[in-house]
This record gives C-alpha cells, sequence and structure tokens, in this order.
C-alpha cells in the first residue's frame, strides 16, 4: 500500500514538472528540428531499403550470371569437348564415355535442344571408306545418348570422313586430334 | 548442236586407201596383249610432208607430227624413236607413197607413220599412213579433211586406227576422265580428255564434291556432294539439265553404275547401318545387296554385271569382296594387309585393282580368283583410287608422290608411271570414262 502511495506522489510532481518543462522550451525549432530529424531518418530508410534491394538484386543478377554461365559453361563445354577414337574404330572409349554422359545431362536438362553429331576421320585410309567409319562413329555416339536416356528424334549424325580434319598435319597428333566426334546444337 | 553434226561429219575420214597386197586384216601379233609392255615396239614418226611449203603448213606439219608422236607414246606401247637419228628427211622424198624402208629397218624402226599435210584456207587435209617396215607393207593408210583447230581429233582418230589395227581394242584415245579438284577452293568434279588435256569444271556446287561415277554409256555421272549440308548422291545427265538426288539420312555415296544399264549400286545408311543398295538411275531403291552388320561399301561390277566386287569390315578389317548377284554369296577376295577398300573391275574382267594400306596406301591388283596380288607403286606417298582405262591397259590413280595429291597414269602393269595433269590445289578420285563412240 505504502509503494502505491509513493508512486502516486511522484506522478503528482514529476508530470507538472515535465509539463512545464515543455512550455518553456523554443518550440518552432524543436519542431523544425524534429521534422528534419523525421525526413532524415525516412531518408535512411529509404535509403537503406534501397541499398538492400540492390544488394538484393545483385545477389540475383549475380546468381543469374553464375547460373548463365555456368549453362553457357554448360553449353560450350557441350560444344566443344569432342570425343575421340582409335584409327578404323567407332568403338567409345573409357573416356569418350564419360564426355557422353555429361552431355546426356546437358540434353536432358536442356530439353528444347536438338543436336547433331559430326562424324570425322583422319586422313589415313581411303575417302570413301572413311565416309562410311565417320558415319558410324556419329551412330555410335547417338545409340550410346539414346541408351542414356536422351529421345533418338533430338540427335541427328552427318559424316564428314577424312574431308574436314581440325588439324591439317601429317602425324600422329594430328590424326588423333581428327579422329573425333564432333557435337553441334542445331 | 547443229555445227557440232556438220564438224563431225567434215572429219570423216575421206578414203581408206590400199596399196599393192595392202592391208590383210587386223595384226593382233604386233602386241602380246597378255604382255604388251615387256617389248616396248620402236616407231618412226618423222615430220609430216608438207604438200605445199608455207609458214602455216610448216607450224601444223610439226604439232600435229609431235602431237601423234605423244599420242602413241601415253599408250605405253612404243618406243618413240629419236628424229635426229633419221637417214631420211621426209620433206624431200618425191612421193610418200614410196618408201625406202631400209633406212628405217637401219635405224631399228619397225613401225613407220607418214603424213602429208595440205591446207587450204582454214582447212587441213592430212593423209597418214602406218607401215610396217621389215614386211614393207602399208598397214593402215587414212585421208582426213577438217578444220584446222580439228587437227587435234583428226590424230586421235588416226592413232584409234593404229591401235585398233594392233591390238583389236578401240583405244582409250576417245575416253575422258574425271575427277576431283579443289583448285577453285572447294571440292568440284572436273572432267579432261584422257591424256590430261583441256580439264574443265563440271560441278558448281561450292561445297564438298566427291567420287564420280561414268554410266556406261559416257552420257550420265553420279557422284556425293554435301551441297545441301549432308552427304547426298547425285544422279547427273552430263549435258542436259537433268537427274535426281537422293537425300537420304546418313551417307549416300559410292555409287557404281551397272554395266549398260540406266541403274546403279550405291551406298547407303539410312538404316543405321552402310548398305550397298541397287538403285534405278531415277533414284528408286532396287534392292538391298548385302545385308551383313558393319560397313559395306564401294560396289564396282564385272563387266557383264553378274558379280559385284565391294568392301566390307565383315571380318574386323576392311576387305575385298565379291558377290554373285544371282546366287547372293559373297566371297573374300583380298587375305594380305589389313586394309584393302577401292576395287575397280577390269573391263576385261580377270583382275580387280584396288588400294591397300601398309604404312602408306598402295595400288595393288590381284586376280579374280585371287592370284597376286601384285604391287603397282611403292615408296611413293600415297597411291590411291584406281580406276582402269576402258581398254584395259592403262590405270589412272592419285598419288601424294610429289607433294599434294595429283592424277597419274601407270600401264596395268604398273610400268610407265607419269602425272597426267597438275592443277592448282589437289586432284583425288579419278575416274576413266568407258570408251565413248567416234568423236
Amino acid at each position: 500500500m505504502r509503494k502505491k502511495l509513493l508512486i502516486h506522489l511522484a506522478m503528482v510532481l514529476v508530470i507538472p514538472g515535465l509539463l512545464l518543462t515543455v512550455s518553456c522550451a523554443k518550440k518552432t525549432i524543436r519542431s523544425e528540428t524534429s521534422l528534419s530529424q523525421q525526413a532524415e531518418d525516412e531518408a535512411a530508410a529509404e535509403k537503406a531499403s534501397q541499398e538492400e534491394l540492390a544488394r538484393q538484386q545483385a545477389i540475383e543478377e549475380q546468381r543469374l550470371q553464375e547460373e548463365a554461365e555456368r549453362m553457357a559453361a554448360a553449353r560450350n563445354m557441350f560444344l566443344n569437348e569432342d570425343i575421340f577414337f582409335e584409327f578404323d574404330s567407332a568403338v567409345l572409349l573409357a573416356e569418350a564415355q564419360s564426355i557422353l554422359r555429361k552431355k546426356a545431362e546437358w540434353l536432358i536438362n536442356n530439353a528444347e535442344a536438338a543436336a547433331t553429331i559430326e562424324g570425322h576421320c583422319d586422313e589415313r585410309g581411303t575417302n570413301e571408306y572413311n565416309l562410311a567409319l565417320g558415319d558410324q562413329r556419329a551412330e555410335s555416339a547417338k545409340t550410346f545418348l539414346m541408351d542414356l536416356g536422351v529421345e533418338g528424334s533430338r540427335l541427328s549424325g552427318i559424316s564428314y570422313g577424312e574431308e574436314r580434319p581440325v588439324d591439317p598435319g601429317h602425324n600422329e597428333e594430328a590424326w588423333a586430334k581428327n579422329r573425333r566426334g564432333h557435337f553441334t546444337i542445331n | 548442236m547443229k555445227n557440232y553434226c556438220i564438224k563431225t561429219i567434215c572429219l570423216i575420214a575421206l578414203a581408206s586407201f590400199m596399196i599393192g597386197t595392202g592391208i590383210c586384216g587386223a595384226g593382233y601379233d604386233y602386241i602380246d596383249i597378255t604382255h604388251p609392255f615387256l617389248r616396248k615396239i620402236p616407231i618412226a614418226i618423222p615430220v609430216f610432208k608438207k604438200v605445199y611449203p608455207g609458214d602455216a603448213t610448216e607450224r601444223l606439219s610439226g604439232t600435229a607430227s609431235g602431237l601423234l608422236a605423244e599420242t602413241l607414246d601415253f599408250t605405253g606401247y612404243f618406243k618413240i624413236l629419236d628424229r635426229d637419228a633419221f637417214l631420211v628427211d621426209m620433206q624431200t622424198v618425191t612421193s610418200l607413197a614410196n618408201v625406202n624402208f631400209h633406212n628405217w629397218t637401219s635405224i631399228g624402226a619397225e613401225l613407220l607413220v607418214t603424213g602429208g599435210v595440205l591446207l587450204k584456207g582454214d582447212q587441213v587435209e592430212m593423209e597418214l599412213r602406218l607401215y610396217d617396215t621389215f614386211k614393207e607393207k602399208l598397214l593402215v593408210g587414212k585421208r582426213y579433211k577438217g578444220l584446222i583447230k580439228d587437227q587435234r581429233k583428226i590424230v586421235r582418230r588416226f592413232c584409234s586406227e593404229i591401235i585398233f589395227f594392233l591390238t583389236g581394242n578401240k583405244g582409250i584415245f576417245n575416253s575422258e576422265i574425271a575427277f576431283v579438284s579443289n583448285n577453285s577452293g572447294n571440292k568440284e568434279i572436273y572432267i579432261c580428255e584422257f591424256d590430261g588435256y583441256n580439264p574443265r569444271q563440271v560441278t558448281h556446287l561450292k561445297s564438298i564434291t566427291l567420287s564420280p561415277a561414268w554410266s556406261s554409256d559416257g552420257k550420265w555421272m553420279a557422284y556425293t556432294s554435301y551441297a545441301k549440308g549432308k552427304p547426298d548422291l547425285y544422279i547427273k545427265h552430263l549435258k542436259q539439265k537433268r537427274g535426281t538426288v537422293i537425300s537420304k539420312k546418313g551417307i549416300n555415296i559410292t555409287p557404281a553404275w551397272v554395266p549398260n544399264e540406266f541403274a546403279l549400286a550405291a551406298t547407303l545408311s539410312f538404316s543405321g547401318d552402310s548398305e550397298i543398295y541397287l538403285l534405278t538411275g531415277t533414284g528408286k531403291i532396287i534392292n538391298k545387296l548385302t545385308k551383313k552388320r558393319g560397313i559395306d561399301l564401294s560396289p564396282t561390277w564385272s563387266p557383264d554385271g553378274k558379280n559385284m566386287a565391294f568392301v566390307s569390315k565383315r571380318s574386323g578389317t576392311p576387305q575385298v569382296y565379291i558377290k554373285n548377284i544371282a546366287s547372293g554369296v559373297a566371297r573374300r577376295l583380298t587375305f594380305q594387309g589389313r586394309y584393302n577398300t577401292q576395287p575397280s573391275w577390269s573391263p576385261k574382267g580377270d583382275k580387280v585393282a584396288y588400294s591397300g594400306m601398309s604404312g602408306r596406301n598402295d595400288i595393288f591388283v590381284i586376280g579374280i580368283d585371287g592370284q597376286g596380288p601384285i604391287q603397282l607403286t611403292h615408296d611413293h606417298g600415297d597411291n590411291e583410287a584406281p580406276s582402269w582405262s576402258p581398254d584395259g591397259s592403262l590405270i589412272v590413280f592419285s598419288s601424294t608422290r610429289e607433294g599434294p595429291s595429283r592424277i597419274y597414269v601407270m600401264t596395268a602393269y604398273g610400268t610407265d608411271q607419269r602425272r597426267l595433269l597438275a592443277l592448282q590445289g589437289e586432284q583425288t578420285q579419278p575416274d576413266w570414262s568407258p570408251g565413248m563412240g567416234s568423236n
């Protein structure tokens, strides 16, 4: 009870004191200060929110850009990573198979894409036979991709035989580069 | 067309003439066709006699007699004797009909060709004779009349007469050779005369164009071109704008016309596997000629059209096989080497030429009974794509012996290898035409 009485007493003394203080202050200045403070606060808040938005946007942009880069990289890898064969062979080597698995993944992730597989040969052997061998190389890559779930309707093959070497050299190094399967997106 | 006919008529030999006992049938014993190149026949070809002197006649008699010597030399049958050794100047003899044969036998000539040239304006008359100098006998005599610019045709026609008399075969002088050249920047089909003269571009597809194949009447040509983006088979009339394109999925390659028919075999892979099919000249499939899993390609027909040689990988490496069309039975022809392709059946029917690889590619000839094989090229770069002359005496092929691939000719026994022509760029895949009527 005594405690409650003390609080009442305090209120009676303090509140008029507060009121008195307020009435004695320079009203206008205080009021201006308060407005400008408010504007500043608002501006700061606005700025902060804009900065936050920009930051979010930047993150999103970066995410999109990274995504685009990742997609472009995947696409470039799809386009640029050739598979290689042994002389007079259309058998898919282990490395060629692992590259083809990545290509199958890309094709499955990019359902709208259709691809052409080019079969190429080295300059040894004869032109006509190499056309048939290049055809067989494209065909074996196509079959492998279809076995991994890519629709055959999205894949076409073309043989260039020995007509379009990537390396014009006449040595084993050049031949190894030229015995290839190359991919393009239609 | 009319002009062409008139020209042809003008070129007809005006007369065959005989002197004394004259021409007594063909002399096939002059050239032993089983071993024609073991011994070359020494032949003298003096500068043709100018009937009336004059600068133009002088030039013509020189070029025509030189051309005749070159043309006969091309066959590989003859040894052309050096004119410096001749004992008599034809310009001083009073009559071409009177030959002192001793003048020729004493320098080793067994055959002699004399000619007389008469110029009248832009017209030329040539009188040409072939003599056997030991038998002292006229073998062939012809008189020709034509335009000066037709001298090459006149000379060739007389050479055909000579070869026909000596071998019983029409020879090659009316034949042409198709080949692939990239000197325009793209691989296109070209045609030149049998000796490399007058090469001209016949396709302008600005793509990759390959494997020309003549029909047996010489009027059609089939080839492969990427003009529409992939290897399609073109069947085109050479003079008229007629023909068709076979554009099935996969490869449409290696056409080979069935002898004397408007039909051809070609390799198609639309089934997913390259197989040889028989097609009409209009491109419709008649039937499938090979049915083995794996690569089958490069058909070539026996002259009677009853058998087809082709390349198959059915045994694990590319080898040449022969299939009898009626029975459907195929037998392997080549057993030496691990890479034998590009078969070409000889016009006489007894042999197949092909490219075999042992490090580099070389030309081989094998009997259809498997006799041989005999290697015709050695240690001279890559030698590929053999094709027989219509009389079976010569083989044209491509070789990188001088660096870039060029077209070469040799006898069917591998002798007398020489370059046929050299254009800019590279020349490959020659195909010798059939013998074409007189022209």
